[in-house]
Parts: C-alpha cells; structure tokens; sequence
C-alpha cells in the first residue's frame, strides 16, 4: 500500500519543476465564473429593490435589502413547497433503492431467462421522455385515488430513478468480487443475512452514489411533479410561479424565491464533496 | 464473465419489474390506446387505426419539431462533450482547488429545471440581465423573445451552463483512475501531449464517454422545461421542441390521439438512437475484447 | 550502457527541509559500474523508489547531481536521459497491439519504420512474444504485460540503464521465478546497468552481484549478497536479510569484556573509547550461535522447531531472546543449554553501526 502512496506524492512535486509556466487552471477558472455568474446575478437581484432591478444596472445593490426574502417568509405556506418536495424525493430514494438492490445484484451475478433483455428494457424507461407520461400519469393517479399525493409523484419518478439505480449498482456490484459470496455461504449465511449483513456494507459507497443521483433528478424534474399535484404536495417549483401578479412579474421576489430553489441542493453538494469525484466514475471506470 | 444460470434470480428482478410495470407499462397502454382512437368529448372514443400516425408522419408541423430537436441534441454533443473532456484534462489532480471546482461545477446539476429556465431567462433580458445589458452596451442587438437566433443562442449556452458539468465530472472521474505510472512510462517511452491524450486518457474515459454521451443525449432530446420558461417555444415555433409541442398538443389543445401518437412515435426515436449509440460506442470495446480472447485461447 | 554516479545526492518532498526527518532520501555519494546488476532493498517506504525516481529524472533531487558516463543528467528531462522503467504494475497501451507497444518509444523518436519494424522482431524474439505480436495488449497476462514494459526499453539499443520498480509484485508465484531467470539471461547477453527496487529479499540476493540496502532515507550498506550476510553493517541490514535475522543483542562493552543478559562474554576484539550514552549492541547471525555446549553463556530453551534441513531453536539469554540454527539431527536436551558464538561473526554495533575493534 504505501508503495502506492509513495509513487502518488512522487507524482506531486516530480511534475512541477521542469514544466514552463502553467496556464491551465484558466480553462477550470473561466468556466467556473461562467457557471457562478447567472447565480450571482440572481442572488443579487435578490437584495435589490424592484425599482432598482428596473430602473438602474448597478453590479452591487445601492440599497441592499432583504424585503424580497421577507416577502416569501411571511407567505405562511412558503416553505411547504420544501416540505413537499422533500417528502417525495425521500420516499423516491427509498423505493427506487429498495427495488433496485435485490435487482441489480441478480443482473451482476446469475445469468437467467431474458436478463439482457430485460435490463435494456430497463433502461429504455431512462429513455422515455417525461413529456410522453404526464396525461397518463394524471389519469393514471386520479384513477387510483393518489393525485396530489407524495406518493404519486415519488411513484412516477421512479419510471427513471429506478433504472439508473440498477444500471449504477450494478456496476458497484460487479466491482465486489464473487469470492465474497462464496464464502459467506460456507459460513454458514442465509442469503437476507448475506445480502444484509455482508454484501450490502461492501458497496456502501454505491449506495450512497445511487442515492445522491435518485435525489438529484427526482429534485430537480418538475414536469411530472407539477402535472401530479395541486395543493397538497405542490414541489418547490410553486413559491416561483406566485411572483407572477396581475401587476406583471415581481423580479426581486422572483429571485429571491429561485435563491431558495437552489439552497437545498448546494447543501446536498456540500455534504457529498468529498464523493463527488468517485461518485461520477459510477462504478464503472 | 462466468456467471451461473440461475432462474431463481427472477424473484430479485420481481419488484422493478411490477414497479416499472406500474408506472411505465400502464400509462404506456394507455398513450397506445389513444393512439389508434378518436374523440369528441364526452368520453366517448372510437376507433381511428393508424390515423393519428399517418396524419402525424406527413405533419409539417412534426417534422420541423424533430429536425429542431435534431439539430438542438446535435449541437449540444458536439458542444459538450469536447468542452467537458478539455475541462476535465484542465482541471487539478490534488490539492484544496479541487473540491472547489467539484462543488462549483456540480452546482448547475442540482438546481430545480425552472429555476435554471428562470435563472437564463433573467440573465439575457436586455433590461435586467447581466448578458443581455452587457451585450446592448457593446452594439449587439441581442433579443431572445424576438429573434429566433438569438432564442437559440441563449437555449443553447443555457444547456452548456446547465449540463457540461455532467460531463466534465464524469471525464475527470475516468482520468483520476489512471495510475501515475501510466504517465511516468509515457514520458520514458517519450510520447507527446497527444499521444498520453490518444492512448493513455482517451482509452480509460472511454467507458465513462459512453454514459456521457447516452445521457447527454437522451436528456437533450427530451428537454422540455428550461426552453420553455425561457422562450415558450417561441419566437413563433422556432424553439418548439418535441416536448414542448407534445404538452401543447396533450394538456394544451387535448388532442389526445395525436398527442399519444407522436408520444409513441417521439419515444420509439430516443429509444433506436440511443441504441444505435449504445452498439456503435461499445461496439470498439467489445471487438478488442473479443480478439484479445482469441487470442489467449491459442497457445 | 552507461556508468551511473551519484554526488551528494539527497532528497526531500517538502520545499524546505528543516532536518533530517524532513528528507525522504539523505545524502549519498554512490557509483553504479556500467553492466552492472544491482539490487535496492528495503522495506516500504525506505525511499528505494525516490532514488530510482531521481535516477530516471521522474524526481529532480533537491541536492546534489546525477552523472551519467560523466555527464551530467540532473537538469535533463526524463526522455532525454534513455533510461527505461518496468513498473511496479503493468504499464501498457490498452488501445495498440503488442507490436504497436514495442514500437512506440521508437515511434515517439522518429526513427524510420523500416528500421522500427526489424528491432520490433527482434526485441519480441528476445522475450518470446512473437507468437502474440498481433495481438491487442489488454488482454494478455500479466506476466506477459510485464514483459511488454521490458520490452519498450529493450527496443532501444541506446539506453543507458534499465530501472525496475519491484517489477514483479503482480506475477504469480511460479512465473516470477521464470521471468526473473529469463530477465537474468537477457542481461548477462546484453550486459545492461540494471537497477532492481525490491523489499524481497530472495529477489535481491538470487539476482543482483550487488545489494543496496536502504533504510529510513539512507543506504546502509551496499555489498555482494555474502558481505551483507557475513558482516552486516548496521543492525537493520543483520534482521531484514536472512531467516531468521540477525540476533541483536543490548550489552555494555568494556575493552574486551561485554556484559550481555547478565553474564560475561570475552570478545574477540578490543573496543576502546565507546561514546557514553550510546545504544551498544552485539549481532550474531543464528547460524553462526552453537548450542549444546558443555560450558558456555547460559541460556533457556523456550522452543525448537523443525523447518526441514535445519532447526531453529528459541533461547533465551536472561532476559534476551536469541535464535540460533542447529543442524537437523541435534536435540536439545532439557531446558537449560549452553551457548557460544562463533567469534569471527560476532560484529559490535553501536547506534546501529557496525563498529570494527582492535585485536588483542
């Protein structure tokens, strides 16, 4: 192992001598103030007043204030769209999980009747755009008595989520070598015992990959989540459509409301920086 | 791969199957059922055949729809994928700037669909926005609700700002598993920048390209919120896509049967592409693998 | 090939070095004969790998320089220096065929295809791979693969030394002692200056007419596989090569006299003037510690185990634990034995360091 260690901190300070000035950090360094410039914009607009917004172009608000923000603070159900959207996504990565576990270990291990099949046709759902779903879905759940439910909307992500799950576990899972079974079985484990006590901690770091990507396209897709509900499970998308009055469009509250949009996930990116890198190889570098 | 014929393995794949089956094969039936009938309110539907189709497939108004979509899915591959593999060969191996370019770059990635569709329809307002004004200061007439190139422009740079980072992420995420020996040996063996790039880094983000481009595609094809909040499919049609000319016809005019058929039709399409893309992309892999087990089996 | 010296060479990763501690390889003064076959021994991270590093220009050393045939290298780019590297793990084009692999360190320089394509031949026929030269390298063994990474450096008649980074930590068992008896061959034909990393030391002593053992940052001793086994030259050098290791013993030492476990030992040297407060040790090889005696050093028997041509047997002297080999057909009778050792191997050490006496 610590040859290993020893050939990585060589290949830190072997590089830096002998290459010319470096200019490569600006390709990271411009695309980064590409990406962080719109935010910045928002998040400005934010703290300006609507006459200011409007009437001047100023790059740091003349009158900083946060009376957009309190706007939608005092909006008693301003944050039952984060409730909402919340409650759902959760229950979407437990299900979508749930399902995808047994699944994913059964497409990495045994070969059986229309498996290839079957996982293509898997991930065709990946495939099929939300757009086609939405009247359906609204049948289907007014149908079956959950529209406007959380459950409904964190069911009809899972016509994605589900697929991405097993097609990213199953490449975790193939990484596990087979030896661990096998000899998890001599010991004497059932398979519900094997499966939780043993395999399942080896591919925790999967686990949480899958978990990070449910909660990401489930957080983030609204088309479905707006079709599915009215009031009671409303996503966070509804505190930015309010803005919009017979008066015209309140920018400041506007931005205000879509800063808060985007708390939530930049949190999640927090917690999971460390992750991240890993993360996106899927398993399958 | 040696893996044992297990049919017992069907009760593990069981629940995503009654799952999907729920919530993807169900409301499929009924888009089929749609498709093939007609109505005239009242919930009373009769049978139309292959109407919808037939009307569909000589629609002007289809194919403009998917010869956008085309073009839009195009220009974003071509766009994306070698801005995120150069971004990612730019970006730094160690040290305390890469989690700040990670947590940067994912950032995009994280934010709901209509806040990006608000976020760029804000910024490229001539009156309020940051790109809009800046680009009126310097002479160009830059105006996305009239001017379908500009619409264009600003969906396109929306969709670079929103998405590159998926590639960039998985890119670095393929490079970062190449050992360091890899490149000692390369400047032994004295090879190039493009040759380290050609045969050392190219080869190991080739299994990560693939999820790249599948997603990247399959995501731009089916692309619907953010062009909406920003342009409405407008000026005119000129940023209607399939998507959004799907809910125009389904929620908007109700138009059911031809809604259902063009879902069909409109899913069918992602679906051949995407494996078209699938077997051309693994298609390379597979044929080395398959010689090199060739030739192991000769002695 | 070349003559590889090394001047005042040492090595530290942080920028500024404030001690000893700080330095990953410290000060040498080394010369490595041009053919020569030499082994780095040493456990991990003993700083075997910067060394090897620095020679082939992936490191630049933060002092001293590199000579190559009298030139001096240390400022001169890895690809400038023709020296090729076999890594600890297999480093091959995935993409190219096996031939493709060989031809591209020649490829990278220009040479004419005509000319690529003859010495490609040849270097496969030299590691039997020609029957495989069509083949996509990914899919190979890794033994086969190491030889590839050989082979790139072999294809180029003008390098100067050929550097291997614990070269066969991935070969399976049997084949590594092929490869290492093919690569013994290919170098008494070609006569190359070899420079093998190794923490194994079967793998130093059966392949290299000289050892460098390293430790912590230093090189210990560097000699034929028999100096280092007969007159070891510092403590870690006695118990990291042979099996077992060299027994080291804590005594006081006056003139000629040790105290050791209690009891009196007459050495065979004299030693004068030992600085106060120093660590004063006494290494005897097992195989050179007689047991059984009728009179002798006292000691216990605590085990004797039997491990085929010969035994080894635990003792302990007073407090001390010492091995000592005995042949195979000896028994110990009983818990108590007498011991003595054999006064040409009885090496003084102290700090670590052997330290040579006088004569009586």
């Amino acid at each position: 192992m610590s040859a290993a260690d020893n050939t990585l901190s060589i290949g830190t300070t072997a590089a830096r001598p002998r290459r010319p000035l470096r200019v490569k950090w600006i390709v990271p360094a411009l695309y980064i103030l590409f990406l962080l410039l719109p935010i910045y914009w928002l998040v400005l607009m934010s703290l300006k007043t609507n006459t200011e917004i409007t009437t001047t172009f100023t790059l740091w608000p003349n009158e900083l204030t946060f009376a957009n923000y309190a706007v939608i603070f005092n909006d008693a159900s301003w944050y039952s769209g984060y409730i909402n959207s919340t409650i759902y996504v959760a229950i979407n990565t437990v299900i979508s999980l749930s399902v995808a576990l047994p699944a994913a270990y059964a497409f990495s291990r045994y070969r059986f009747l229309g498996d290839k099949h079957l996982f293509f046709w898997l991930l065709t759902n990946r495939m099929a755009p939300p757009a086609v779903f939405a009247l359906p879905f609204f049948q289907l759940y007014s149908a079956v008595g959950l529209f406007d439910t959380h459950i409904a909307v964190a069911l009809a992500h899972c016509l994605f989520n589900v697929p991405l799950a097993v097609w990213i576990l199953e490449g975790f899972m193939s990484g596990v070598p087979k030896e661990i079974d096998e000899t998890a079985y001599i010991d004497g484990h059932s398979f519900p015992s094997f499966f939780t006590r043993i395999f399942i901690p080896n591919i925790k770091s999967g686990i949480g990959v899958t978990a990070f990507f449910c909660f990401m396209f489930s957080w983030v897709e609204l088309l479905l989540a707006r079709t599915l509900t009215t009031v009671n499970a409303k996503p966070i998308a509804a505190t930015m459509t309010r803005t919009v009055s017979a008066s015209g469009i309140d920018w400041g509250v506007l931005a205000a409301a879509g800063v808060l949009t985007i708390v939530p996930g930049a949190l999640v990116i927090w917690f999971v920086r460390n992750y991240i890198a890993k993360g996106f190889a899927l398993g399958r570098v | 791969m040696d893996k044992p014929v297990n049919q017992k393995a069907w009760f593990l794949v069981l629940p995503v199957v009654l799952l999907v089956a729920f919530s993807a094969v169900i409301p499929l039936m009924t888009v089929v059922n749609y498709s093939v009938q007609d109505t005239f309110g009242n919930n009373e539907f009769f049978w139309a055949g292959l109407e919808w189709f037939d009307d569909l497939l000589h629609s002007d108004r289809f194919h403009e729809a998917l010869w956008r979509q085309f073009l839009f899915s195009g220009i974003i591959l071509l766009l994306e994928i070698p801005l995120g593999i150069a971004i990612a060969l730019a970006m730094p191996r160690r040290g305390w700037t890469v989690p700040l370019c990670l947590v940067t770059m994912s950032l995009p990635l994280l934010i709901p669909w209509n806040a990006v569709g608000t976020i760029w329809q804000v910024f490229g307002r001539g009156d309020i926005g940051l790109l809009g004004h800046t680009l009126g200061q310097l002479g160009v007439d830059f105006n996305y609700t009239s001017d379908a190139l500009d619409a264009w422009i600003i969906i396109v740079v929306m969709d670079v700002w929103h998405w590159t980072s998926l590639v960039v992420l998985l890119c670095y995420a393929g490079l970062r598993s190449i050992p360091d020996a890899f490149y000692q040996a390369a400047r032994i063996d004295g090879a190039g920048r493009w040759a380290v790039f050609r045969y050392i880094q190219l080869p190991k983000m080739h299994r990560v390209l693939l999820i790249a481009v599948l997603l990247r595609f399959m995501d731009s094809f089916m692309i619907y919120t953010e062009p909406f909040v920003v342009t409405g499919g407008g000026p005119g049609n000129s940023t209607t896509f399939l998507s959004i000319d799907l809910v125009k016809m389904a929620i908007g005019q109700f138009d059911l049967g031809p809604a259902a058929a063009m879902s069909l039709v409109y899913f069918l399409i992602i679906l051949l592409l995407s494996w078209i893309f699938y077997t051309v992309m693994t298609n390379a892999g597979r044929d080395r693998k398959a010689r090199a087990h060739a030739a192991e089996s000769i002695p | 090939m070349a003559e590889i010296q090394l001047r005042g060479l040492a090595h530290a990763y942080r920028p500024n070095p404030q001690g000893p501690q700080d330095y990953a390889l410290k000060r040498l003064d080394h010369t490595w004969r041009s053919g020569g076959a030499y082994a780095l021994l040493g456990p991990s991270g003993c700083g075997k790998t910067t060394l090897l590093n620095i020679i082939s220009g992936l490191v630049m050393p933060s002092q001293g320089q590199v000579l190559f045939d009298g030139q001096d290298v240390t400022q001169l780019a890895t690809e400038k220096r023709n020296i090729a590297q076999v890594f600890q793990f297999p480093v091959i084009y995935d993409t190219m065929t096996v031939a493709e692999n060989l031809a591209f360190p020649l490829r990278n320089r220009g040479l004419p295809r005509a000319e690529i394509e003859a010495r490609v031949r040849e270097t496969a026929a030299m590691l039997d791979l020609t029957a495989t030269l069509g083949d996509k390298a990914r899919g190979l063994t890794a033994d086969a693969k190491q030889k590839i990474s050989l082979g790139r450096g072999l294809v180029r008649r003008d390098v100067n030394a050929i550097l291997f980074d614990e070269p066969l930590t991935v070969i399976d068992p049997q084949l590594k002692w092929q490869l290492r008896t093919q690569l013994k061959q290919l170098h008494k034909r070609f006569d190359f200056t070899m420079i093998y990393v190794t923490h194994d030391q079967t793998e130093a002593l059966s392949f290299a007419d000289q050892v460098v053992v390293m430790y912590e940052g230093e090189v210990v001793q560097m000699g034929t596989p028999e100096e280092l086994f007969e007159r070891p030259a510092h403590t870690f050098v006695g118990y990291f090569i042979g099996s077992p290791g060299m027994n080291v013993l804590p005594a006081q030492v006056e003139g000629a006299v040790a105290q050791v476990g209690g009891q009196q030992l007459q050495l065979p040297r004299v030693y004068r003037d030992l600085p106060a407060g120093a660590r004063i040790e006494l290494g005897i090889r097992p195989e050179f510690v007689q047991a059984g005696l009728a009179e002798g050093l006292a000691a216990r028997v605590e085990r004797v185990s039997d491990i085929g041509r010969y035994k080894v047997a635990k003792l302990s002297l007073g407090a001390l634990p010492l091995n000592a080999v005995l042949p195979e057909d000896m028994q110990l009778d009983g818990d108590e034995t007498r011991i003595a050792f054999d006064p040409a191997h009885l090496h003084l050490y102290v700090d670590g360091r052997i330290v040579s006496g006088e004569g009586r």
